[in-house]
């Protein structure tokens, strides 16, 4: 009977597994023998992973934060250990609002904001919309759930290169169709990745690269919601309308919450695609933060403003995500 | 230890241990004597070309001392990044290429042998080779880390039939005679009133290209990119001028089609160029392209300058361009290593190889070779010994060429998409300048 009451809390578990359980005297006189090997045993299973996860995560990413407090640069890099350690100045030239540096770093990190709001938000309205027209049953379902999963199942590389061709102004199929095909734009031919349109075209890349991920996610959260509860809403008389918004979201609405932040944090660290759209430098235009910090690291061989950026932007994302697991996914243990 | 899971557990956990201290260590200490590797940079049409044009010469190395070579090419997208990472880690290969312009950037590292003592005598003496390419090999009044390989220089290069089509018969000497070229061949061919073939053609999005028109237009309107005192100045008003004269070629005179302020590699301006789509371009080897597309319309000149028959500083014409040989410092095979730094700056396979990647020999003993007395040739020639001044021989050249020729890149992408004023110019200048200045 107490047994079951210690199952339920957490801390009183924790202290039966330390001591040896009085009631178990049945097998008495070999337990208080085993008690020093017995507490190696979880520590010996789990050691291989916590010394993997220490050099591949935690290792590198103490050196990254260490790197953003010393001066490190072409002249010390061999010998990167000695690198003179310069406190916050790396921080100070990087976040002074007066300095080029600065200007662009702060502008760079409200675009990155727009970027990862408008990308997201479209991703998971598209997514959404493919996951309820596919969860009713008609014919060729499966070939169009197959077809709208093709832009994630390509590698991020040749998805985006083939972009870049269709974005190029003088032979792109983008031009080719919107104004030799159509003659819009007065027969001038736009430049997509040029000046102000290469954030637009940016953020159509990562939309179509992104929603196809939304939609498998929320695919499989509606499968999980009982059909007849749509049944019962059908028969009160509820328009589609308010199925989808008092059962449909709802319903998905755990899935949701991860869904929503895995998305942005992908989304706001994105590099691949401005990378192979433009190269190492973006326009001014479409700079996001990673390729900003990879400019200032690999660009100007200036690792330790590259290393300051670095933090401000995870200690940014990890209080952002800290307050959205708190505030919006469901509490572990309340509910379940 | 009867029990089986424990022996595994502590087993995962040693051989664990064993692998993370093992990856520390970096390097293989197996590495066998007779054999070095060598990374290329891309000289031919492609990565593959460029290995077989490489290759006789690196089988007549190992038939002469047994020593064999493991040959990778890299591409210029990449090489920068890579030897970036071979210097850090100190895990590279033992003989590598470099752009000569990041000679001194890479000497401040450290990470490469000094051309002194047995590299130096291997490599037959500074006096074998053309002084103004053996200048880049390191900082002034250091021990060079680097010698020269291939030597290249800008000329300009022309298509023939286009000339004759225009009526053109000789080629611009100044740069005004050459805005002026340009403007007759510029013209709209099919009758929809707008330009499709163009009299200029440039790689507008190519940083480094792009740094290099700003160091030699700086240059030729009495500029510099620094001051005596090594301060940069990309936003005197020389520069401004400087680089105003290649942004206008766009902006203003409309010789450039404004397609070319996406194109960020040099093949695609030479397609330009054979294509018929445009008539002059500039160019430090463009012929190897020419050839392998079997293209013959073409002609070579100087690059123009402000006054002809001008002289010094403001006759400046290209950079001292070319590809230098560094042996890494960390090599565990530095004694092979310099045998072939030795062997590929020999007069024979200087001819050999230079004719195969139509560059220009760094060495005065191979320039007497047949192969290189073709009018092409002797105007690479010319400007390199005459008319060339090296980059900037400071160890933040690559942070130099990255800020002015981004600049650049987005000043022609600014024209292309509206206008470009003279304050525009200024003001992109002058944030290069700042950038510059905060990283020093």
């Amino acid at each position: 009977m107490s047994h079951s009451a210690i199952q339920n809390s957490p801390a009183n578990a924790a202290e039966t597994a330390t001591m040896p359980a009085p009631e178990q005297s049945g097998k008495g006189p070999e337990l208080p023998a085993r008690k020093p090997r017995r507490s190696f045993l979880p520590y010996g299973l789990i050691m291989p992973a916590v010394i993997l996860e220490v050099l591949i995560h935690i290792g590198p990413m103490i050196l990254g934060v260490w790197i953003a407090f010393i001066s490190l640069n072409q002249l010390n890099l061999t010998n990167w250990l000695n690198a003179p350690f310069v406190g916050l100045q790396n921080f100070v030239n990087g976040l002074n609002p007066e300095s080029t540096i600065g200007q662009a770093f702060f502008s760079t990190v409200g675009r990155t904001m727009l970027y990862t709001v408008t990308v997201v938000g479209f991703s998971w309205i598209l997514g959404m919309a493919g996951a309820v027209f596919l969860s009713s049953n008609f014919k060729g379902r499966a070939i169009l759930r197959t077809f709208f999963l093709v832009p994630y199942a390509l590698p991020a590389y040749v998805g985006t290169i083939a972009w870049a061709f269709m974005f190029n102004q003088r032979d792109g199929a983008v031009n080719q169709i919107l104004v030799d095909t159509l003659h819009l734009f007065g027969d001038e031919r736009p430049f997509w990745l040029l000046g102000g349109n290469s954030f637009g075209a940016m953020i159509m890349v990562n939309i179509w690269q992104l929603w196809p991920f939304a939609f498998l996610m929320l695919m499989a959260a509606l499968q999980n919601v009982p059909n007849d509860v749509y049944e019962a809403a059908a028969i009160d008389g509820a328009t589609l309308w308010q199925q989808f918004r008092t059962i449909t979201l709802p319903m998905v609405q755990p899935a949701n919450g991860v869904l929503l932040l895995v998305m942005s944090l992908w989304t706001f660290n994105q590099f691949n695609i401005p990378f192979v759209l433009f190269g190492a430098a973006s326009p001014k235009e479409a700079t996001l933060v990673s390729p900003l910090i990879y400019q200032n690291s690999f660009g100007s061989w200036n690792f330790g403003l590259g290393g300051a950026m670095s933090v401000l932007l995870l200690i940014a994302l990890f209080i952002a995500s800290i307050f959205y697991i708190r505030m919006v996914l469901p509490k572990g243990g309340d509910n379940d | 230890m009867k029990n089986p899971l424990k022996v595994l557990t502590a087993l995962a956990a040693t051989a664990t241990m064993a692998l993370g201290l093992s990856a520390c260590g970096g390097g293989s200490p197996q590495a066998t004597t007779d054999t070095i590797t060598y990374w290329a940079s891309d000289q031919g049409n492609s990565l593959d070309d460029t290995a077989a044009k490489l290759k006789p010469s690196l089988d007549r190395f190992t038939e002469k001392t047994g020593i064999k070579v493991q040959l990778e090419v890299i591409g210029w997208t990449d090489l920068y990044n890579r030897i970036l990472t071979a210097v850090t880690s100190g895990d590279g290969p033992d003989v590598l290429n470099i752009g000569n312009t990041w000679a001194v950037t890479l000497q401040e590292t450290g990470a490469f042998e000094p051309v002194e003592g047995a590299l130096l005598e291997a490599v037959g003496g500074k006096d074998r080779f053309l002084q103004t390419s053996w200048a880049t090999g390191g900082a002034e009044g250091k021990t060079p880390t680097s010698v020269p390989l291939y030597g290249l220089a800008y000329n300009m290069y022309y298509n023939t039939k286009m000339f004759k089509e225009a009526g053109i018969e000789k080629a611009p000497v100044t740069w005004q005679e050459f805005v002026e070229t340009a403007k007759k061949l510029t013209k709209d061919t099919n009758g929809d009133g707008k330009p499709d073939q163009w009299g200029f053609t440039a790689a507008g999005a190519s940083v480094s290209a792009n740094s290099h028109q700003a160091f030699i237009r700086g240059l030729q309107n009495g500029g510099t990119l620094f001051d005596a005192d090594g301060k940069p100045t990309f936003d005197s008003e020389a520069q401004v001028a400087g680089v105003k004269q290649f942004i206008d070629l766009m902006a203003t005179d409309k010789v450039m089609s404004p397609s070319d302020a996406e194109i960020s590699q040099g093949s695609q301006k030479i397609d330009n160029l054979i294509n018929g789509k445009a008539a002059m371009l500039f160019d430090q080897s463009p012929v190897k392209n020419f050839e392998a597309r079997g293209f013959t319309d073409w002609g070579v000149a100087s690059i123009p300058m402000m006054e002809a028959g001008a002289t010094g500083d403001v006759s400046t014409q290209s950079h001292v361009a070319g590809i230098n040989l560094s042996v890494f410092k960390n090599s565990k095979n530095k004694e092979n290593a310099i045998k072939l730094a030795g062997f590929l700056t020999s007069d024979e396979e200087q001819v050999a190889l230079n004719k195969a990647y139509r560059s220009l020999p760094v060495v005065n003993g191979a320039s007497s070779d047949a192969a290189f007395q073709t009018e092409e040739v002797k105007a690479k020639r010319d400007a390199l010994a005459n008319h060339a001044l090296p980059m900037p021989l400071i160890a933040k050249e690559g942070q130099m060429e990255t800020l002015t020729g981004t600049a650049i890149k987005n000043l022609f992408a600014k024209a292309a998409t509206g206008t470009v004023s003279e304050s525009d110019i200024q003001a992109a200048l002058k944030d290069a300048n700042n950038q510059m200045a905060a990283a020093q």
